[in-house]
């Protein structure tokens, strides 16, 4: 029974991870919106919600103690709007500036997360975040069941949904701005809406993978959303192969097996004083892991990305050096 | 008979393995020549001539230089083997000055000859001296086909090949360009140009060749080949021959 | 506000400054933003402390010169580690960076330095635990120099030390064949290699230069803060938007959008406090994006 406990704990936490990995897969798979702060959009979420929902605090702004549904729209609308306005910024320039600035918001999240206290609680976070199914705690089988069941829905209804616009027009003209870059900052004002909007809805999922996590263990603090986290979703998508929500999905759940499995390893194998260094290992492994990947199977398991170089002049720098035998 | 500096035998490249743009063409160049390769557009006359600097991988022929299989060579060698390449269009650095572009070509000079060579270029393209210091971005058109020009010529080329040297420009430069090209044979530089141009081109070449769909369909002293009825046809493309010729790798 | 702020900007502004040198080289040469560039710092900063420690082994304990607060093995340990630094970017351009370039698509090599980054910066935390460090525990008498500002021999040294080297890397630049192959490279690299530049060398050349320097901006933070496996990462953000500040490709504009960077970070940190400091790079990063994207001395693209 205990294992199915730990099956279902398991899996719930590897959907939520598909959930921002499906996110990404619209930003990036999709559309070619390099972003590397998506730890920055999760925190927007999950601080979002929880202080929509929770019970009022004399310490900090809020809670307001309204429903838990209402929490995740508020997140999602946060988060799509904190990624529009980065995209806005961003999105005329060459595609690094957006990896940049992304990279730049998830710092500053990070840095409001800590230090707003009023807001956000500080170093300690935010508590008492209401649980979808908390009457059950008593049964942690059954609540953890159920909270598979919610996730499971919400990480299927975002499926469908992203399966859906992937394939209807909006989709097409999306992938289509991906493969030429210079088109897609060329084509101007209209190109550059599209791009926009990948981008927000994007934020938006992963803002709710953020709020789901947050409801699903009741506490959040800052240290949940560091930079460690943008890079397991951005493996657990090259892995599954990005462009494909499939894979993404897929490729969540096998990394955060990969990564759950590691700990659980390293955890038995290294005495206690030995297990940062140990964690330390285990993201080095993983980050070289993510470089093989890109060197010898770039579309992952399921990816759709063109296998063949286009001949630009980027290209041509390459070739120039091969040629030449560096 | 002179002796022949650039030899192209079969010539077959593209950019992606399958699909040949240059399909076995074969062109000779002679000391002290101007050659002109002319033809449709999309025939093939720039990834031909890129093809031969190392610019397009080449699947197939071979391409000589003074004696020297320079097939394989990569591009950034081609200077040091004799061959100096101006591209139709992007052919100099504009953020750079007009001095600093010349420079940034001699690498392959002796240090001390460079100041010397600097200022050959600068006594036979004196428009360029009033601008040394100016980026070059801020040339003319016609200023920047002299600088392009110069900065291949500085370092004593065996052969100036050209891509449409008077592509874009006002039929004033036009005129300036081939007058420059014409000067510069005289100055006793082989040259192979690829042109659109043809009655301009064919009027300071000594020999050209036709090339259509990858392949040289015809050849002939310059002069003549204005009036010639093969290449009107060819040229035009009115009825396209199917004969094989100089073809195979 | 005391005065005080300036000699600290300044020397923020250096770190950052030297680092963005090596940012703004790979984007304009090898167009690409290199996240892996603060864990080269860390990694200097990691080998020269350790060559400091096996000469101190060797020798024993060597006299600090004159009033600073180290003596001649870091200097020797510096050289090592800036050449160590060098050749850790060759070698990740080797075995990653160039074969990703010759896919064609530059931003999965963004994504391979971001990951590159995560394992070296681990690694660092691996061998040397994520406990801070120091060069040396010795604490300097700062003098007072008027105005209300004081400063340590130790910050006087390290200032005049990354004056010499930007005016160094500057005439590398403006002056020689290297360094105008360099510019020729990041204008069109087509053109580059026609004119004979062989893009390889100059790529060698790139990463050995901002490898190099990113070592000496390392060493600053460890001589005037602390050396943690974090202490690269933490200053990308500063060094990007200094970068992008200065106009990428542009080396005054790195190193005066790292003073920039620094003073108004050295003044943030008076105002509202410092645990503040990081937004400062990241207002700067938007305020010249919405502004100004090509930075103070850059250029459209073409």
């Amino acid at each position: 029974m205990d294992l199915l406990g730990y099956g279902a704990f398991f899996l719930t936490t590897a959907l939520i991870f598909s959930l921002v990995t499906l996110g990404l897969n619209l930003q990036w798979g999709l559309t070619g919106l390099f972003n590397v702060g998506l730890a920055g959009f999760v925190a927007i979420g999950a601080y979002t919600s929880a202080l929509l929902t929770t019970p009022d605090d004399a310490a900090r702004l809020g809670g307001f103690g309204l429903p838990i549904l209402v929490g995740w729209l508020g997140a999602m609308v946060v988060g799509g709007i904190a990624a529009a306005l980065t995209g806005m910024a961003t999105l005329r320039l060459r595609s690094d500036y957006l990896a940049i600035t992304t990279f730049g918001v998830a710092v500053v999240v990070q840095l409001v997360a800590l230090n707003a206290q009023k807001l956000t609680g500080g170093p300690f976070g935010i508590g008492f975040i209401p649980r979808p199914f908390g009457g059950l705690a008593e049964t942690p089988l059954l609540f953890n069941l159920s909270n598979l069941a919610v996730v499971s829905v919400v990480t299927l209804v975002a499926y469908l949904a992203l399966e859906h616009l992937s394939r209807s027009p909006w989709g097409r003209v999306l992938k289509a701005l991906r493969e030429d870059e210079r088109a897609a900052i060329s084509l101007g004002k209209s190109a550059r809406f599209y791009r926009v909007q990948a981008f927000a809805v994007g934020g938006a999922i992963m803002a709710l993978a953020g709020a789901l996590q947050a409801h699903f263990t009741g506490f959040i603090a800052p240290d949940n959303y560091l930079p460690i986290l943008t890079f397991q979703v951005w493996v657990m998508l090259i892995v599954g192969g990005s462009g494909s929500n499939l894979g993404a999905v897929i490729g969540s759940i096998l990394v955060w097996a990969i990564w759950a499995g590691s700990g659980t390893l390293t955890s038995i194998l290294f005495p206690p004083e030995q297990q940062a260094r140990a964690a330390a290992l285990q993201i080095a492994a993983i980050g070289v892991m993510l470089c093989v990947i890109l060197l010898i199977r770039p579309n992952g398991l399921f990816g759709d990305r063109p296998r063949r170089p286009r001949f630009s002049k980027r290209a041509k720098i390459a070739a120039g050096e091969s040629s030449s035998g560096s | 008979m002179s002796e022949i500096v650039l030899d192209v035998r079969g010539l077959e490249a593209g950019y992606e393995p399958g699909v040949p743009i240059v399909r076995g063409a074969s062109i000779t160049v002679k000391k002290g020549e101007i050659v002109v390769v002319l033809g449709p557009n999309g025939a093939g006359k720039s990834s031909f001539i890129k093809a031969i600097a190392g610019l397009v991988p080449i699947t197939g022929g071979t391409v000589f230089l003074d004696g020297k299989d320079i097939t394989a060579a990569p591009a950034h060698t081609m200077v040091r083997l004799g061959l100096a390449f101006v591209p139709q269009t992007e052919n100099i650095f504009p953020l750079m000055s007009v001095e600093d572009n010349l420079k940034v070509a001699c690498g392959i000079l002796e240090r001390r000859e460079i100041p010397a060579r600097i200022e050959e270029m600068y006594t036979a393209f004196p428009d360029l001296v009033r601008q040394r210091r100016t980026a070059a971005g801020n040339l003319s058109g016609g200023q920047r086909q002299m600088l392009a020009v110069a900065r291949a010529l500085i370092v004593h080329p065996k052969v100036l090949v050209l891509d449409e040297p008077s592509a874009g420009l006002s039929p004033k430069f036009v005129s300036m360009v081939f007058e420059m090209l014409a000067g510069i044979r005289k100055s006793g530089v082989t040259i192979l140009l690829v042109e659109q141009n043809a009655k301009a081109a064919l009027a300071i070449g000594d020999r050209a060749y036709v090339l259509v769909e990858g392949k040289d369909r015809h050849e002939g002293i310059a002069s003549e080949l204005w009036n010639d009825p093969v290449v009107a046809e060819l040229y035009l493309g009115q009825r396209p021959l199917h004969a094989e010729k100089g073809g195979g790798a | 506000m005391s005065l005080q702020f300036v000699v600290d900007g300044l020397l923020t502004g250096s770190m950052i400054g030297l680092g963005a040198i090596g940012v703004t080289l790979t984007y304009s040469i090898l167009r690409f933003s290199n996240f892996a560039h603060g864990d080269f710092m860390a990694w200097g900063t990691y080998a020269t402390l350790a060559v400091v420690s096996a000469i101190g082994a060797m020798v024993g304990k060597v006299a600090p010169i004159g009033p600073l607060s180290f003596g001649w093995p870091l200097i020797v340990a510096l050289a090592v580690g800036m050449a160590f630094t060098a050749l850790l970017a060759l070698l990740l351009d080797k075995v990653l960076f160039a074969r990703l370039r010759s896919q064609g698509q530059a931003i999965i090599v963004v994504m391979a330095s971001f990951g590159a980054s995560m394992a070296l910066r681990s690694l660092l935390e691996f061998t040397f635990t994520s406990r801070p460090t120091y060069f040396s525990r010795a604490i300097q008498i700062a003098m007072p120099v008027g105005f209300g500002i004081r400063i340590t021999p130790d910050q006087i040294a390290l200032l005049l030390l990354t004056a010499v080297l930007v005016l160094a890397v500057h005439l590398l630049m403006t002056r020689t064949q290297t360094g105008r192959s360099m510019q020729a490279l990041s204008q069109n690299a087509a053109l580059a290699r026609i004119v004979g530049i062989d893009v390889a060398s100059v790529v060698r050349v790139t990463w050995v230069i901002g490898g190099a320097l990113a070592c000496v901006a390392g060493v600053m933070i460890g001589i005037l803060v602390q050396i943690r496996p974090f202490m690269g990462f933490d200053m990308l953000l500063p060094m990007f938007a200094a970068a992008i500040l200065g106009g990428i490709g542009s080396i005054p504009g790195a190193v005066l959008g790292g003073l920039i960077i620094g003073l108004a970070e050295a003044g943030a940190v008076q105002l509202i406090g410092a645990e503040w400091r990081a937004a400062v790079s990241f207002i700067i990063l938007m305020a010249v994006l919405f502004v100004r994207p090509i930075g103070l001395f850059g250029v459209r693209e073409r």
